[in-house]
């Protein structure tokens, strides 16, 4: 047995199947022994790196098992750098492997060499560079120990051709994994535990701001179970949408910089904001200093560092989000707040996600209708911009892990791949990709992996032949001055879908909508992709602009009479 | 005895490759000041000790301790704000002694207990050794500025704390 071949065998231990890359010569070594067939590791060759760890991301974020991308030195390694760095900052559980220059030709500028654990050092979790074949089991080990406890993360291994060949004396790969320097099990602590309680006790305007945390360890029926029993409405950012039902009248949708006025007034005047696995984003909060000013808070966070990094908590709670959610709805009494509840509907009526139903198709009523025909519970990846928003608004989330979609780093490109990885995982399952004109042909290419390995998604590409979200900004902040964001009719989406064997739809009026969509709905045997063209003027509602605060929300126009 | 917000904070992390790249990376990378940076080997083989001096407030400090914290690298985190700590200096000043000057920086030399390491008559050179706390370090160069240094070379503050309790 050689380095590789214990990779492999780690990597099997680790119960991965399933590894998105694409080989080159130090990697080499690798793809030699990942091409015995004995293995039982599928892997899936991409047409991009990024897209591969995306794919892997997608694929994590999906069904919260650890993703797996796997590149060559040098140019395959930094094409997997915007994918680590999109998975350090929405904490998605990953391990990268990179192969490398041998071990004698580090730091000789040798060819495709590149410092690929230098470059990702400030975005990794952890990073090991394997400088013995007998010591790989073990990196794998605590690779994916590192990548999947805690808070989630990427970790990457990096593997010099020479170390990959290798002879390995003795596969000993450790049954428990000790890192001194790092305890990620924390439980929640019962005095903090009680000071919580006492201030959801005596709370009159409670506030539950949930996000990615209460997503990645599922913990959605404990979020209930505090909600209902003390009767204290939800809202969910963009990482922690479909934490709870949106059906559920405690719901109030996603709060932030495009969330709904009445999550954003409750935050205002709530004298209670119980965070938990949210890390106070700029995106939800704008102008620190306004946001929930009048509130108290307490923070269930994994991350300690997340506390009081950018908002002091009253009550701080160091654990994993399920423990501390469950300890409190068994703690906490039972509660009825119907004045705060009456006081949060009457904004919802007065204040609903709508849009301007003026006989032209809006892409807002996809996603609405495409919510109704998949009864919520579709999987949807979304790209990033306008019809990500829209996605997150109109879209009726039902249960965690749903909605895959790039939110700290907010990477165009990202949708394609991650649909595709959350395919693999669920190949039974519905999966939607909602992307926009400009962020899908940043790795639109990977329609070929879907084609290759039958990986048939269905794709709703909003097309308003501009950077719509940056034109909105351009429109709004910067004197309608439109610099660099036209996207000409090119390509021919529909060509383009039939030259990579898929269907391709063209959908220009609002009537053909539901049409459209049932007949991707029914086609199962490929990719769908309907072009859903629409106005660049159409606007995301509300705005709270970036810096500002609740006060400054700008909200969807009424319709003129 | 050191400037308001400076603070002293011993990072015990694992002894291996990259691991001062990673502390000091995260330092730059999230804007925090690093003052003074000393490396060194512990008792233990497979221990490095970092001192670092570093200015901030409170929740600055409760930051940076966290996020060095994270780093699977870092053991322990020690922090010295408000502690009975021994901490050392040493730097090194070559001046230009004259036939004039040099009695007066050798009684000086003496004063702070600092120590003449070399002297080089022909050219006129003489290189002292100082060790002490960043005051004592301070006071000194300060007092030897009026004369014509040639170069200075300072190290990072090392220190431990009082008694038996492991810092
Ligand atoms: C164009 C665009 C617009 C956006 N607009 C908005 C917007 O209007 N509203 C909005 O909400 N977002 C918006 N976002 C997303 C935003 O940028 C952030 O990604 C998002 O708000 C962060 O979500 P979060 O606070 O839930 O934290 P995440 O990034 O999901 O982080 C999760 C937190 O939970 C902690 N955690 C992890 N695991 C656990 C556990 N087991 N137990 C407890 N804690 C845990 C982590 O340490 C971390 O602090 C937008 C993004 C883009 C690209
Ligand atoms: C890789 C990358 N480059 C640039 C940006 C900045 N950016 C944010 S949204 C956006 C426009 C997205 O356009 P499109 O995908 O067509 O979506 P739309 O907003 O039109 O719905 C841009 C350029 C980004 N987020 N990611």
């Amino acid at each position: 047995m050689n380095g590789a071949e214990a990779l492999v065998k780690a990597l099997k231990l680790e119960g991965v199947d399933v590894i998105f890359g694409i080989s080159g010569g130090a990697a080499l070594p690798i793809y030699h022994a990942l091409g015995d067939p004995e293995n039982g590791i599928t892997h899936m060759l991409v047409r991009h790196e990024q897209a591969a760890a995306h794919m892997a991301e997608g694929f994590a974020k999906a069904t919260g098992r650890v993703g797996v991308c796997l590149a060559t030195s040098g140019p395959g390694a930094t094409n997997l750098v915007t994918g680590i760095a999109d998975a350090i900052l929405d904490s998605v559980p990953m391990v990268a492997i990179t192969g490398q220059v041998p071990t004698t030709a580090i730091g000789s500028d040798a060819f495709q060499e590149s410092d690929i654990v230098g470059v990702t050092m400030p975005i990794v979790k952890h990073s090991f560079q394997a400088r013995n074949a007998n010591d790989i089991p073990r990196l794998v080990r605590e690779a994916f120990y590192i990548a999947s406890t805690g808070r989630p993360g990427p970790v990457l291994i990096d593997v010099p051709r020479d170390v990959a060949q290798a002879p390995v004396d003795k596969f000993v790969s450790p049954k428990e994994v000790k890192i001194r320097g790092y305890n990620p099990n924390t439980k929640p602590d019962l005095s903090e535990l009680e000071q919580a309680v006492e201030l959801i006790r005596h709370a009159e305007k409670p506030v539950l701001y949930v996000g990615g945390g209460v997503v990645s360890t599922e913990a959605h029926k404990e979020l209930l179970a505090l909600a209902e029993k003390t009767d204290i409405p939800v809202t969910t950012t963009l990482m922690g949408r479909g934490a709870i039902d949106d059906g559920h009248p405690l719901s109030m949708n996603m709060p932030g910089m495009h969330g709904t006025a009445y999550a954003n007034w409750a935050i205002r005047d709530a004298d209670l904001l119980i965070a938990v696995g949210v890390r106070f984003d700029d995106r939800v909060t704008g102008n620190l200093k306004k946001f929930a000013r009048n509130a108290k808070v307490i923070h269930v966070e994994i991350d300690p560092a997340e506390v009081h990094k950018n908002r002091v908590a009253e009550v701080s709670i160091i654990a994993d989000a399920k423990d501390a959610l469950r300890e409190l709805a068994e703690l906490c009494p039972e509660k009825k707040h119907d004045g705060w509840r009456r006081q949060i509907a009457q904004w919802r009526e007065e204040q609903p996600l709508f849009y301007d139903k003026n006989g032209e198709l809006k892409p807002q009523q996809v996603i609405e209708e495409l919510s109704e025909l998949t009864d919520g519970q579709a999987l949807m990846a979304t790209d990033v911009g306008q019809h990500q928003m829209w996605a997150a608004q109109f879209y009726h989330f039902r249960r965690p892990r749903q909605l895959l979609t790039s939110g700290g780093l907010g990477t165009m490109g990202f949708g394609l791949p991650a649909a595709l990885g959350a395919k693999v995982a669920f190949p039974q399952q519905e999966v939607w990709l909602i992307t926009g004109d400009g962020s899908f042909q940043m790795n639109l290419q990977e329609l070929a992996t879907s084609r290759v390995y039958n990986l048939p998604i269905k794709i709703a590409l909003m097309n308003n032949h501009s950077l719509g979200m940056v034109r909105q900004w351009q429109t709004l902040f910067y004197d309608q001055r439109y610099s660099g964001i036209e996207l000409p009719d090119v390509p021919d989406y529909v060509k383009l879908a039939d030259a990579y064997g898929c269907l391709g739809l063209r959908v220009t009026k609002p009537e053909d909508v539901r049409p459209a969509l049932e007949q991707a709905r029914a086609t199962n045997d490929r990719t769908v992709l309907i072009e859903f063209i629409h106005d660049a003027d159409e606007h995301v509602y509300p705005m709270i602009p970036s810096g500002q605060s609740v006060e400054d929300m700008r909200l969807q126009p009424r319709k003129r009479a | 005895m050191s400037l308001p917000n400076q603070h002293t904070i011993s990072v015990m992390v694992e002894n291996r490759p990259g691991v001062l790249a990673r502390v000091s990376g995260l330092f730059a990378r999230r804007g925090f000041n690093i003052n003074s940076l000393a490396v060194s080997a512990t008792e233990d083989p497979e221990i490095s000790r970092m001192t670092v001096v570093t200015t901030g407030d409170t929740r600055e400090l409760e930051q940076i301790i966290k996020q060095l914290n994270k780093l699977i690298d870092v053991i322990t985190i020690y922090d010295h704000t408000d502690e009975n700590l021994i901490e050392r200096e040493i730097a090194l000043i070559k001046v230009h002694a004259t036939v004039e000057n040099r009695s007066e920086i050798m009684q000086l030399t003496t004063v702070f207990r600092a120590e003449i390491v070399n002297i080089t008559p022909s050219d006129e050179t003489m290189i002292i050794e100082i060790t002490g706390d960043q005051n004592r370090v301070d006071a000194f160069l300060e007092t030897l500025a009026k004369f014509d240094v040639l170069e200075l070379v300072r190290t990072g503050k090392i220190a431990l704390v009082r008694g038996a309790r492991a810092t």
